[in-house]
């Protein structure tokens, strides 16, 4: 082994190091990046009948001539069309709503977590992990199941005389937002709680020695020392809430305009290839950017 | 162990401190601050145990001890972080018991310095002035000149990790005085610097005390820092003050073993008072090998078991054996460390205890001096032993 790699370097300049990158690297380019070009390359052909499902990009009309067919139709479509508009802005609003409420819900959690005893803390992580051991799908059905009007919370509240008719939550935006923010609550306490128990309880302290009382100790120091835990959660909350398809059909009302909902419709219903296509690298484009502020600011953080 | 002469040095700007008139030898004086009988227990374990200390005016006083001796322990109840389990705290007259932490008239430089890492400066230093709610302009002024006597001028806009270690120390006591605490607390303030900048900085923080002139209590493990900042220092052990007195005191009348071989260097010579007079001790010792006439009584049972302590630069070597049959005895020396100005002797006595020697090099020529395997006699004065308890 030491011997095979000493005569890769040698030859070929390999070391060590480029092995242990390249196998992540070989993953990506294999099950991420050959997708993407593939999905890209559909989303500028147009729909046909037959298999596949669209013209191809290229052909050879004779022996020397390349026929090249970029067609840009379905981008120009989904900004001319008001569905997709709609359907993104109504997305963004649903993974914006959700991330805030996962944010107020998530730190008091991550903070009491990263304030417990050492004793405590590993079972109470074990906790926020453990739904995962669940399949997602069953944990949305249980949802149904506490929520319908004979559900459990209402049968609860009408047995306590508190209710006379059960409330109407199921195919409300409330379910929904319950499905997302439980969801995807471990993505946002995870990362925050990774900054919360990193800090240094002297800063705190030499706080309230200068006369801040614990709370505004918290949020002179704390608050703003805990920033990038909030960034990095809110990104894991908001990017696949934007794409969320399953918890907004099995929990909302039918008139939530969700963007994963137009593309599934796009992809199985009206075997539109192209379109979702491009609808799928609209919705990347519009991720991507968060994602490079996100990374400019981390980038600048760590250079200040 | 660098505790040869370190009570001869001179240290101009103490003086002016020292040769004020002592609050705590006169008995009209009030103390600022009291301890009374004071105790921290943490489940069974007892990190302060029963300390009560008077703490004056302008005094530097420094606790010193080793770790895990309460010193840190007792700063913490003062600035009102831990709850004592036992006793009662009083600043100027006001009882520390029910008020918490944030109104206390008390400013504290932690050990880790505690800078606020996404502050500037600048921010750092106006902290504690922005919770009480000051008007900016008056703020933007007060950190201004306080910027000016830690000169941190330029490095307002910097935050702490841009910053050096000394001026990261600098940051964080002009952070401590902004408030202009009659009370500052030094958890080891220089202990994060070198030797260098030590030695620098100690006098600095004795020249802004002054100025200021505000009280200092300075945690501190190290002998050396707690002699030179000190106006008296407090010795502390298992959670126990073990004495209180100026650097002077605590180096040349230690009380305890302690005491005595925690500040400095000593040779320690087990023995049994045979005569105890008003005037003068007489101890039978087997460690020297002899007898020890100490010139000052103590009280002890007869036949106590007491120690007669010595300090290594008050001990002479000699070729011939004294008029005096005791604090004598012969031994061959098995160490010489040249320092330039001392040499140290490590003479092992025909007892077989090895003593430690100090010796001024007042001449420049070394022939004649002592070396390798030289017998010689140890000896000292009757008034330089001190006998100390256990």
């Amino acid at each position: 082994m030491v011997r095979t790699l000493r005569l890769l370097q040698r030859r070929f300049g390999i070391t060590g190091r480029h092995l242990v990158i390249a196998v992540p690297s070989v993953w990506l380019l294999l099950f991420f990046l050959i997708p993407f070009l593939i999905v890209l390359e559909i989303s500028f052909a147009h729909t046909r009948l037959g298999a596949p499902p669209y013209t191809p990009l290229w052909e050879w009309t004779s022996e020397h001539a390349l026929h090249l067919a970029l067609s840009a139709a379905n981008y120009l479509f989904i900004a001319r069309e008001s569905l997709y508009l709609d359907a993104f802005l109504s997305s963004i609003k649903v993974a914006f709503i959700s991330t805030f409420f996962c944010l107020l819900v998530a730190y008091p959690m991550a903070y009491g977590i990263a304030r417990s005893s050492a004793r405590w803390r590993n079972t109470l992580l074990l906790l926020v992990v453990l739904p995962f051991w669940t399949s997602f799908l069953v944990r949305v059905y249980a949802w149904i199941g506490l929520l319908r009007n004979n559900g459990l919370i209402n049968n609860v509240l009408m047995a306590l005389g508190l209710i006379h008719e059960p409330l109407v939550m199921m195919q409300t935006d409330f379910a929904m937002y319950i499905g997302i923010v439980y969801s995807y609550l471990p993505f946002m306490i995870l990362p925050l709680y990774s900054n919360l128990e990193k800090h240094d309880d002297t800063l705190l302290e030499a706080a309230v020695n200068l006369g801040a009382t614990p709370f505004k100790a918290f949020l002179q120091i704390t608050l703003p020392l805990s920033l990038p835990g909030m960034i990095a959660g809110s990104m894991l909350v908001f990017i696949p809430a934007v794409g969320e398809f399953v918890i907004p059909r099995l929990l909302g009302g039918n008139n939530t305009l969700m963007i994963g909902r137009v593309l599934w419709d796009e992809f199985f219903n009206n075997r539109n290839w192209p379109q979702a296509s491009a609808v799928a690298m609209t919705l990347l484009l519009v991720l991507v950017l968060p994602i490079m502020i996100f990374q400019r600011y981390q980038a600048r953080e760590a250079g200040a | 162990m660098t505790g040869i002469g370190i009570a001869e040095k001179t240290r101009p700007q103490m003086r002016r401190v020292r040769e004020r008139e002592a609050p705590w030898k006169n008995p009209e004086a009030t103390a600022y601050i009291r301890i009374e009988g004071i105790s921290k227990k943490f489940g069974d374990f007892t990190a302060v145990d029963d300390v009560t200390l008077d703490i004056y005016r302008g005094e530097i006083f420094c606790l010193l001890g080793g770790s895990g001796c309460g010193k840190t322990t007792l700063l913490r109840m003062l600035a009102g972080f831990e709850a004592p389990t036992g006793g009662r705290i009083c600043i100027d007259g006001h009882d520390m018991a029910d008020v918490p932490p944030f109104k206390r008239p008390v400013n504290m430089m932690f050990q880790s310095y505690a800078l606020f890492p996404h502050m500037t400066v600048e921010k750092n230093v106006a902290f504690g002035l922005k919770q009480e709610g000051m008007p900016r302009n008056e703020i933007a002024e007060r950190v201004g000149e306080m910027l000016a006597l830690v000169k941190l001028e330029e490095f307002a806009r910097r935050k702490p990790h841009q910053l050096s270690g000394g001026q990261r120390q600098r940051v964080a006591l002009a952070r401590s005085l902004i408030k202009r605490p009659k009370l500052l607390l030094l958890d080891e303030p220089l202990g994060a610097l070198d030797k260098r900048l030590r030695e620098h900085t100690q006098f600095e923080l004795v020249n802004i005390q002054e100025r200021l002139g505000v009280t200092f209590i300075v945690v501190t493990h190290d002998q050396e820092e707690a002699m030179t900042l000190a106006t008296r220092i407090g010795v502390m052990n298992h959670g126990r003050i073990v004495q209180v007195g100026t650097p002077h005191e605590i180096y040349e009348f230690p009380k305890t073993r302690f005491t005595a071989e925690f500040i400095g260097n000593v040779n320690m010579f087990e023995g049994r008072v045979i005569e105890d007079e008003p005037g003068h001790v007489l101890i039978e010792s087997a460690d020297l090998g002899g007898r020890i006439h100490v010139g000052h009584g103590i009280s002890s049972a007869p036949d106590a078991v007491v120690w007669a302590a010595v300090r290594p630069e008050k001990m002479i070597l000699a070729r011939e054996p004294p008029r005096e049959r005791f604090n004598a005895a012969p031994g061959t020396i098995r160490e010489v460390a040249y320092m330039g100005d001392v040499s140290i002797y490590v003479v092992q006595l025909d007892s077989g205890k090895a003593v430690r020697v100090t010796q001024p090099n007042t001449r420049r020529h070394a022939d004649g001096a002592f070396t390798w395997d030289d017998r010689a006699w140890v000896c000292w004065h009757e008034s330089s032993a001190v006998v100390v308890m256990e």
